[in-house]
């Protein structure tokens, strides 16, 4: 370990500062980050194929499972292409409990962002501050929904429950309440010295990086591009209402920092908007069993950024194939230019500042050997050989039972 | 004899202070915690933990070097413990007091860091080998203010035993305000031989782990825990004795509760600052001491040069 050498360390799979398993494999020179090689796909958990095998109304909910924390995002974002296939005009109320939930969604989501980054740089304070104020998003989603993390609220042509006057009511004061927090965040944001030094200047991406590495959602913001699909390609009830576009032009995890707070405003500004203008009348149309066969593809700006979802639909009452692209598989590229010549303490931060979430990302291309750089596609017998010779090598051998079985298959 | 060997295994020794120093982890992390808007541990938490890994099962990695692994905390246990014995604590004089105790007392705190390198070392893991680099050069950015901060106020006694120092601001009343800054200076640089936030590099769980500690377990994991707890008495005690040098003169009972409430005030400003800061990276933690400590324990030498020029002359 002299300063001359270069090794390489593990950073994950397992990893205090991963809360999901992803794979990092950082060469050091000293503290100094000399190259890193991120290696998706621990947590593929084959869902878009489980979708081709179920139904549209059980796919909501599989769907809604993608990610825990933007699950409303996936489940709309799906739900509007199957929407656009099936010709459905869904009424108005309906849009705009979508939008109320998504932007609910998006608050707990940044706030809880917020306390990752503060754990991530070692301020725990900020992480319990931050979460414990999350919990009055949490409730709020609870009352309107039934549940604190998969809503359950969105069904083919519309939502499955109402909003009542006396929920209004409960949620404006949980806005008025997160709100008078969000400024103090606002305010240990951007005035801490400590927090300031070690988000300021780290992870570094130019506009031309970000728009070369096509990052999504607030990495992009904060790099000055002008990018969110609630503005560019206005979906649910985003046409009819005004909120600003937060951008900042610091391009580091402090501008992310940034970028999200004030997003947070923004929220608080659309959720009181909704509520007031809510319109009257049915919150879902009937919706067709079977989907007439066609495609359609879908954008949604989760907070995280900008997810897509395609689906192709063949006349059943399964869908051909749903593709879904989480924003951070977009984010992820930008990680590893983020971390040229930077040191190893900023790691964490830098990571955590994508906001990334890998089980959303994973969908399998191809497998490769942890140790070669050759990829190839393995098929499933071949996947399958490979787990009988590689058991056996462990000293675990099933032939002789197999052929056991298999013969008293034959007697019975 | 006898009486030594009390002294030193019971009171004021090896037993109390590890009584003691897991009451000031409870406290430490009571106020951490209320400061976070949490419960916090209930009072028996950190004796709780202590008997759990003393009881679990040691795992030494098979590349590691056996004995170092197995030495290093309790040598840094050790260390702390015997520093202890050398801090006057219900009157003027300490147990061994001699002239030059204070250099000893600075001198044994600094063998855990040292200790926490070697057994970080030779685990031959990774995320230890970094964590007990960085350790060590976080002690070069640190001891310098620390040691300046402290013997600042020696200087103003004009003595390197800490029985002599205590006398002289016992003659001097209210001389001590003076040392303010050092005592301001001395309490940060603490923070780093502890390593608490924004000290806390070596052992960032975010970064590396658990730095040097990752693979320590059991009932070695147990000692230097309680190294930890021990070191932050013995500090804080240091400071209450060089910082706040009053009250020794009071009846012994009353001085010795007087000098706990002391290392509990100053023990509560650690957990405030820790609460209230980020962790610093490395290269900010080395500018920081350099540029900014080290100036100002210059400066505040420089004032008790001139105080013991001009006033005291």
């Amino acid at each position: 370990m002299h300063n001359s050498e270069e090794f390489k360390i593990p950073f994950g799979p397992q990893h205090p500062a991963l809360k999901e398993p992803e794979s990092f494999s950082v060469a050091l020179k000293g503290e100094k980050i000399m190259g890193v090689d991120i290696r998706l796909g621990y947590n593929h958990r084959g869902i878009e194929k489980a979708a081709e095998e179920r139904t549209y109304i059980q796919d909501i909910y599989l769907i809604e499972r993608v990610c825990g924390i933007c699950s409303h995002a996936h489940a709309t974002c799906f739900i509007q292409a199957v929407e656009e296939i099936a010709n459905l005009v869904v009424p108005k109320r309906a849009l705009y409990i979508r939008t109320l939930i998504a932007e609910l969604e998006r608050v707990h989501s940044h706030l809880l962002w917020l306390g990752v980054a503060g754990h991530e740089i070692g301020f725990d304070t900020l992480l319990m501050y931050s979460w414990r104020d999350r919990e009055v998003v949490m409730d709020i989603l609870a009352l309107l929904t039934g549940n604190r993390v998969n809503y359950g609220m969105n069904t083919i042509g519309g939502v499955r429950r109402d909003i009542d006057p006396e929920q209004i009511q409960q949620t404006l004061k949980a806005v008025d309440i997160l709100e008078e927090r969000t400024k103090y965040y606002i305010e240990v944001a951007t005035q801490e010295t400590t927090i300031i030094k070690r988000l300021s200047g780290v992870g570094v991406v130019s506009y031309d990086d970000a728009l070369r590495l096509d990052a999504v959602g607030p990495t992009a913001r904060a790099s000055g591009v002008k990018r969110d699909i609630r503005a560019d390609d206005p979906y649910a009830a985003y046409a009819e209402i005004s909120f600003d576009v937060i951008t900042d032009d610091h391009c580091d995890v402090y501008g992310r920092t940034v970028v999200r707070v004030k997003e947070l405003m923004e929220s608080y500004k659309i959720i009181r908007q909704v509520l007031k203008n809510l319109p009257e009348g049915p919150i879902a149309v009937r919706a067709p069993r079977m989907i007439p066969a066609g495609e359609a593809l879908s954008r949604y700006e989760a907070p995280r950024g900008e997810d897509v979802h395609y689906v192709k639909a063949n006349g059943t009452d399964k869908p051909e194939r749903v593709k879904i692209r989480a924003p951070t598989l977009a984010n992820i590229q930008a990680v590893k230019h983020m971390l040229k010549d930077r040191y190893l303490a900023d790691m964490p931060i830098v990571i955590a500042a994508i906001d990334p979430c890998f089980s959303c990302t994973d969908r399998l291309v191809s497998l490769s050997h942890i140790d070669s750089r050759d990829k190839k596609t393995i098929t499933w017998p071949e996947l399958h050989q490979f787990s009988i010779e590689w058991h056996k090598q462990q000293g675990i051998d099933f032939t002789q039972l197999n052929k056991q079985l298999e013969e008293r298959l034959k007697k019975c | 004899m006898l009486g030594m060997l009390f002294s030193i295994l019971i009171f004021p020794g090896l037993l109390f202070v590890s009584v003691f120093g897991l009451s000031v982890e409870y406290i430490d992390r009571k106020i951490y915690a209320r400061l976070q808007n949490r419960l916090g541990p209930p009072w028996f938490q950190p004796v709780a933990d202590l008997i759990k890994l003393l009881a679990k099962e040691d795992i030494i990695p098979k590349a590691a070097n056996q004995n170092m692994f197995k030495l290093a905390p309790l040598f840094a246990l050790t260390a702390v413990v015997t520093a202890f014995l050398y801090i006057p604590l219900w009157n003027k004089e300490s147990l061994f007091s001699f002239n030059g105790d204070i250099i000893v007392v600075l001198y044994l705190l600094t063998i855990p860091t040292l200790a926490f390198f070697i057994g970080g070392w030779y685990s031959t893991s990774l995320y230890a080998r970094i964590g007990s680099v960085r350790s060590l050069t976080q002690l070069f950015a640190y001891e310098v203010p620390l040691f300046m901060g402290i013997l600042s106020s020696a200087l103003l006694a004009g003595s390197w035993s800490l029985k002599e120092i205590i006398n002289f601001y016992a003659g001097h009343n209210w001389f001590w305000f003076f040392n303010l800054l050092g005592f301001a200076i001395t309490l940060v640089s603490f923070l780093g031989k502890l390593e608490k936030t924004p000290f806390d590099i070596p052992e960032a769980e975010t970064e590396v782990v658990a730095g040097s500690f990752t693979e320590y377990s059991g009932r070695l994991f147990a000692f230097l825990r309680l190294t930890l707890d021990v070191e932050m008495v013995v500090g804080s005690a240091l400071l209450a004795a060089v910082f706040l040098p009053f009250g020794f003169s009071l009846p012994p009972v009353f001085a010795f509760v007087l000098f706990m409430i002391k290392i509990l005030f100053i023990v509560s400003l650690i957990s405030l600052l820790r609460t209230i800061v980020a962790r610093l990276r490395m290269d900010q933690m080395i500018d920081f001491c350099w540029k900014f400590m080290v100036p100002l324990a210059f400066l505040q030498i420089l004032i008790n040069l001139i105080i013991k020029g001009i006033i005291l002359r």
